[in-house]
C-alpha cells in the first residue's frame, strides 16, 4: 500500500541528506566528476538500502582523499526513491539528466533494478546493481555486482548434498512471494530433478512479505522432514519475515542438525538487530562474510567502523559488491582517461578488482563478475562461521543453464554486443 | 500385617539385586583402571586431541571417533564441550571450559588457563551429529536420569551399534520409566538398522517403535519400509498407517490451535482500534505506529536492563507493559489534541492526516533508532515448547493468548465498571445529551483516544515477541486491524472477540490447502462477500447510537 505518499516526504529528507554530505578539498583542475547514489533512504528497503548509501560516500570520500579520479574530486549525488517502484526510474532520470552523473550505483530489489532499466537503456548511462538477484538478464548499461544463482544458490545446493553438508536428499525450497524467489526456486527446481531428485521430495512454498505467522508452515516442514531422509531448507524469505521464521523453528524444536536451512537473504545486517538464538548452525550461502580474514577486509572493516564511529557496525555481501564495482569502474575510467559512458563502458569488460575475500574477481563480457561463493554458520555473536567455500572464483553466468528458455542464451557485450545471443538460432534477441 | 513378610523379601530380593549390580559397575571400572590400560588410554586420548589443531572438518571427527574410542574419564566433558562451542586448540594444547566457565587441559583433566592463541574447535552440523552420537554412547549410564534419555534419543537416532550391549545391561537395571521407554526404543531402532537380526526380534522392534508414535519414529519406519519384506514390511506399513491417523487427528487439533493463536494476535493488534475506530469511529491509520511504539517502548526498556542489570532480565516484558501503555496513551493524547479533534465528523480528512502521522512517526523512529530491526529477547519462560495431548504448544504462543484475553477483559473492565468508561459509552452515545449531563466531553475523547492507543502500547509488547522490532512493525497489523474490527461490527468489543479468532482459525483453516499468499486473499474476498450481504458486520449495534 500508499508507497507514494511516503515517498514524497521521504524524498524531502533524501535532499537534504545530500546537500549535507557535500565538502570540498582543493583538486588540480575540473569540474567535479558527479556519481549517483540511488538506494532507498525511508519505506521498507531503508533497513538494508541505507547502509549501502553509506558505503558509497565512504569509497568517493576514500578515492577524493587519495586525489580524486583523473584529477578531479568525485562528488557524489544522493537521492532517496523511498523504497517505490516508479520512484527508482524517477529519481534515476533525475540523477542523470539533471545531475549528469557519470555511474549510478544503486537499487536493491529486482523490481527497482527493472523499474531503471528504461530509463538507463534511454539516456545512457552506467547502473552498478551490488545486490544478488535471480539472473536471466544481461544489460548493455548494468554492471551486476552480486551474485547470479549459479554463484549462490546452485553451490549451496550442492554443498548440502555433499557429505558435509549432510547429504540432503529431500528439499524444502521455502521464499517470499516475488520474483526473485520464484525464479531461484524454478532453477532449483529444475537442477534438484536433473540431480535425480524426485519431485515428491520437493516442497515449494511461498509467503507473503513481512509474514509473521510461520505456525503452520513450519509445522508443516517439520512433517515433511520426517519421510526417513534428510531434508534441507532452502531459504529465500525476504529480510522481515526471516526473524519469526528462524523463531518459530526454534520454538517447535527444529535444529539444524535435524532439518538445516541455507538462506540467500540473511547476512551480518539482518542478523545485528536479533536474538541469534534459535538461528544457531543455521546457514548462508554468500560470496563474503565480514568473519573472512583477509588485509583487505580487515583493512575495509577498520574503515568501515571508523567511518560509522561504530564499533558495532558490521559489513554484508552487497556492500563488498558496491566496493568491487567502485573499484572496477575507478580503473575503467583511468584506463580510457574519461567519464565518456560508451567508453568507460567497452573498457570495464576484463577489468579485475580483488574482492575483499583475497581473490581478484574479473568483470566478465557478460557483464556479472568472477566470485567465490561461501557457505556460512550462524555464530552466537551474529556473525558467520566459513564451513565451505569453493576452491576457486566463479564466473557469474546471466543466463542459466537449468531452464529450457534460457539454457541456449548467452551474454556477450564484447564479441557478439548482445544480451541474449540464442546460440541454436544463431541471432540476438 | 499379612504382606509385611512379602514386602520385606521384596526388599531383600531388590538388595541383592541391586548390591551384585554395583559390585558388578565396581569391577568394570576396576578393569578400565588398571595401570596397563592406563598409558594406552591416555596415549589415544593424546592422539585425538592432537587431531584437534589442524581446524580441519575431518581431523576434528577423527579426534572425536578417537577420543570415544579412549574411553577416559574426561572424554565427556571434552565432547560436551565441543558440542557447546567451549573446546579450544592451539600450539600449547587442547583446552576446555566447563559449563561453570571454568578452564581446564583436556589431556590432564587438571585446571589450567587457556592461551591467547587457542580458537574455538569448529564444527559443522554434521560433526554436530557425530559428536551427539558418540556423546549419546558414552553418556547412557550417567548417573543424571535426563542426561540418560538425552543419551537414548542420540542413540536412538545414530543408530550406533557399539551401544547395543550397554542399553541391553542398562536395561536390566533401569528403573526409572521414562529412561526405560528412551532405551527401549533406542534398543528397537539399533535393531532394526541391523540387518542380520533375527526376524521376530526386528518385527518387536518395529512394534515398538510404531508405538512411540512420534515424528522421529515415522522418520525411522518410512525409512526401512522400502528395504524390507514379507511379515516386518507388513508390521512396518502398518505401523506407518498407524501413526498417520493419529497425526492426522493430531493435525486438526494443532491447526485449531494455530488459529487461535493466530487468533489472539489478531485480536490483540485490533483491540485499541476497535476502540479508536470503532467506539469513537475515528479512521485512525496511526493505529499500527502505536504498537510500534509500544515494541520500542520494549526494546528500550529491554535495553536497559541489560546494561544495568542483566539478571533481572525477565523482568523487562512485565514492567515495560505499563510503560508502553503510558506512552503510546501519551502520543495518541498529543494526536488527539493535536490534529483529531479539529477533524471530528470528517472522516476523508482524518484518514488523510491520521496516514500523515503514521508516516511522520515512522520515520521519526527511523531516525532515532535507525532503520534496521531491534532485538528484544525473548525471556526465559517465553521460549521454547511442551507437548499437550500430542500437540506441540509453543510457550511463546501460549503467553499471547493468555495476555490478549487479560487485556481484554481487562478493557472490559474499565469500559463497564468505571466512570471513565461509563462517561466514554456516555459520550459516543449521544454528544449533546452527556455534554447536558455535565460530562466534559473533549477530555472524555482525548481519554479515550489515550486508551485505545495506549492498548494498541501493551500490543507493541506481546507483538515484539514474535515479530521484527522494525520502524515497519506497524504496517502489517493496520489493515488485519481494519479487517478485524469492520468483521466484527464497529462498536461491539465482544464483535471484535469473535471476528479475530473466526479470522484467525478460518485462515489457518485454508493455509495447508491454499497456501499463505492464496489464502490470506480467499479470507478477503469472503469478508468482502460478508460485509455485502451485512455492511454493519457481525454484531451490529442496534438503537439510537447508529443513527449518528
Amino acid at each position: 500500500m500508499g508507497f507514494t505518499r511516503r515517498g514524497v516526504l521521504s524524498a524531502a529528507l533524501g535532499g537534504a541528506t545530500a546537500l549535507a554530505t557535500g565538502y570540498r578539498p582543493a583538486f588540480a583542475q575540473g569540474a567535479p566528476i558527479k556519481v549517483g547514489i540511488l538506494h532507498s533512504l525511508s519505506g521498507t528497503m531503508a533497513i538494508s538500502e541505507t547502509t549501502l548509501k553509506d558505503v558509497m560516500l565512504m569509497l568517493i570520500e576514500q578515492q577524493n582523499a587519495k586525489g580524486g579520479l583523473l584529477g578531479r574530486k568525485l562528488e557524489p549525488v544522493v537521492v532517496d526513491p523511498a523504497s517505490n517502484w516508479p520512484l527508482f526510474a524517477e529519481k534515476a532520470r533525475e540523477l542523470i539528466s539533471k545531475e549528469k552523473v557519470s555511474s549510478v550505483f544503486g537499487c536493491w530489489t529486482s523490481v527497482s533494478r527493472k523499474s531503471v532499466l528504461p530509463v538507463f537503456k534511454e539516456l545512457n548511462n552506467i547502473l552498478f546493481y551490488p545486490v544478488q538477484y535471480e539472473g536471466e538478464e544481461s544489460e548493455r548499461n548494468v554492471f551486476y555486482t552480486g551474485a547470479a544463482p549459479n554463484q549462490q544458490a546452485i553451490p549451496a545446493v550442492d554443498y548440502l548434498m555433499s557429505k558435509d553438508g549432510g547429504e540432503a536428499k529431500r528439499w524444502v525450497l521455502a521464499g517470499t512471494d516475488y520474483v526473485y524467489p520464484r525464479t531461484t526456486n524454478k532453477i532449483l527446481e529444475a537442477y534438484l530433478i536433473s540431480k535425480g531428485v524426485a519431485p515428491a521430495d520437493i516442497m515449494i512454498n511461498y509467503t507473503p512479505f513481512g509474514h509473521s505467522d510461520w505456525q503452520t508452515i513450519v509445522s508443516d516442514i517439520k512433517k515433511f522432514g520426517s519421510a526417513g531422509k534428510k531434508t534441507a531448507v532452502v531459504s529465500t524469505i525476504n529480510g522481515d519475515a526471516n526473524v519469526p521464521f528462524y523463531k518459530e523453528l526454534g520454538n517447535q524444536g527444529i535444529k539444524a542438525t535435524d532439518i538445516p536451512v541455507v538462506a540467500f537473504s540473511v547476512g551480518e545486517e539482518e542478523l545485528a538487530g536479533i536474538d541469534t538464538k534459535p538461528l544457531l548452525g543455521h546457514l548462508a550461502a554468500w560470496n563474503y562474510f565480514q568473519s573472512v580474514k583477509d588485509p583487505a577486509n580487515d583493512a575495509f572493516i577498520k574503515a568501515w567502523k571508523a567511518y560509522k564511529k561504530s564499533d558495532k557496525a558490521v559489513t554484508n555481501d552487497p556492500m563488498e559488491a558496491h566496493v568491487i564495482g567502485f573499484n572496477m569502474w575507478v580503473k575503467a575510467v583511468e584506463k580510457v582517461g574519461t567519464v565518456d559512458i560508451d567508453k568507460v563502458i567497452d573498457a570495464l569488460p576484463g577489468i579485475t578488482a580483488p574482492n575483499l575475500t583475497g581473490g581478484v574477481s574479473t568483470m566478465l563480457a557478460n557483464h556479472h563478475i568472477t566470485k567465490p561463493v561461501l557457505i556460512g554458520e550462524v555464530r552466537a555473536d551474529g556473525q558467520f562461521d566459513v564451513v565451505w567455500k569453493t576452491s576457486g572464483l566463479v564466473p557469474g553466468d546471466a543466463w542459466t543453464d537449468h531452464l529450457p528458455g534460457s539454457k541456449d542464451l548467452e551474454a556477450d557485450w564484447v564479441t557478439l554486443k548482445c544480451g541474449n545471443y540464442n546460440t541454436v538460432l544463431k541471432k540476438c534477441g | 500385617m499379612p504382606f509385611a513378610p512379602l514386602l520385606r523379601s521384596f526388599m531383600l530380593c531388590c538388595l541383592v539385586v541391586l548390591s551384585a549390580l554395583a559390585l558388578a559397575a565396581t569391577q568394570a571400572q576396576a578393569q578400565a583402571q588398571t595401570p596397563a590400560a592406563m598409558p594406552a588410554q591416555g596415549e589415544r586420548l593424546a592422539a585425538g586431541l592432537e587431531r584437534f589443531k589442524a581446524d580441519s572438518f575431518a581431523d576434528t571427527e577423527a579426534a572425536v571417533a578417537a577420543i570415544a574410542a579412549a574411553g577416559s574419564a574426561q572424554g565427556v566433558a571434552i565432547l560436551s564441550a565441543l558440542a557447546d562451542r567451549r573446546l579450544f586448540a592451539g600450539a600449547a594444547g587442547v583446552f576446555y571450559r566447563d559449563a561453570a566457565g571454568q578452564a581446564f587441559d583436556a589431556l590432564t583433566g587438571q585446571p589450567a588457563t587457556i592461551p591467547a592463541d587457542a580458537a574455538m574447535v569448529r564444527l559443522n552440523n554434521r560433526l554436530r551429529n557425530v559428536v551427539q552420537a558418540a556423546l549419546g554412547t558414552m553418556t547412557l549410564l550417567s548417573p543424571d536420569p535426563a542426561q540418560r534419555v538425552r543419551a537414548a534419543e542420540a542413540v536412538f537416532r545414530s543408530r550406533d551399534a557399539s551401544a547395543l550391549v550397554t542399553i541391553e545391561a542398562a536395561l536390566t537395571s533401569e528403573q526409572n520409566p521414562r529412561v526405560r521407554r528412551a532405551f527401549e526404543e533406542a534398543r528397537a531402532a539399533i535393531l532394526l538398522a541391523s540387518a542380520d537380526a533375527p526376524e521376530e526380534l526386528l518385527i518387536a522392534a518395529a512394534r515398538r517403535i510404531a508405538e512411540a508414535g512420534d515424528n522421529d519414529a515415522i522418520s525411522l519406519l518410512r525409512q526401512f519400509a522400502g528395504q524390507t519384506t514379507g511379515g516386518l514390511k507388513a508390521v512396518i506399513d502398518q505401523g506407518i498407517v498407524s501413526i498417520e491417523q493419529a497425526q492426522r487427528i493430531r493435525a486438526w487439533g494443532q491447526t485449531l490451535w494455530f488459529g487461535i493463536s493466530l487468533g489472539s494476535v489478531l485480536l490483540l493488534a485490533a483491540i485499541g482500534l476497535a476502540i479508536t475506530f470503532g467506539v469513537m469511529g475515528v479512521i485512525n491509520m496511526a493505529h499500527g505506529e502505536m504498537v510500534m511504539i509500544g515494541a520500542y517502548v520494549t526494546f528500550v526498556v529491554q535495553e536497559l536492563f541489560r546494561n544495568h542489570a542483566p539478571h533481572l532480565l525477565d523482568w523487562s516484558l512485565p514492567l515495560a507493559i505499563p510503560l508502553a501503555f503510558i506512552t503510546a496513551g501519551l502520543v495518541g493524547i498529543a494526536i488527539e489534541r493535536g490534529v483529531i479533534r479539529f477533524l471530528y465528523g470528517r472522516p476523508l480528512e482524518t484518514l488523510l492526516a491520521t496516514f500523515g502521522i503514521s508516516l511522520v512517526l515512522q520515520q521519526a523512529i527511523r531516525t532515532w533508532f535507525g532503520p534496521t530491526n531491534r532485538e528484544v529477547s525473548a525471556p526465559s519462560y517465553m521460549a521454547g515448547s511442551f507437548e499437550f495431548v500430542g500437540l506441540q504448544i509453543t510457550y511463546g504462543r501460549l503467553w499471547i493468548v493468555v495476555f490478549t484475553l487479560c487485556v481484554f477483559a481487562a478493557l472490559l473492565l474499565v469500559l463497564k465498571a468505571t466512570p471513565l468508561g461509563l462517561q466514554m459509552r456516555a459520550v459516543t452515545q449521544n454528544r449533546r445529551m452527556a455534554s447536558a449531563m455535565g460530562i466534559r466531553t473533549r477530555f472524555v475523547d482525548a481519554m479515550t483516544f489515550g486508551l485505545g492507543s495506549g492498548i494498541a502500547g501493551v500490543a507493541g509488547v506481546a507483538l515484539s515477541q514474535i515479530d521484527n522490532v522494525s520502524p515497519n512493525l506497524g504496517q502489517s497489523y493496520i489493515i488485519d486491524s481494519f479487517m478485524v474490527v469492520v468483521f466484527g461490527g464497529v462498536g461491539n468489543l465482544w464483535g471484535t472477540l469473535v471476528a479475530a479468532f473466526t479470522l484467525g482459525i478460518a485462515n489457518k483453516l485454508l493455509e495447508p490447502f491454499a497456501g499463505a499468499v492464496l489464502g490470506k486473499i480467499i479470507i478477503l474476498v469472503l469478508l468482502i462477500l460478508f460485509i455485502q450481504k451485512r455492511p454493519r458486520g457481525l454484531f451490529a449495534l442496534k438503537g439510537r447510537a447508529v443513527e449518528q
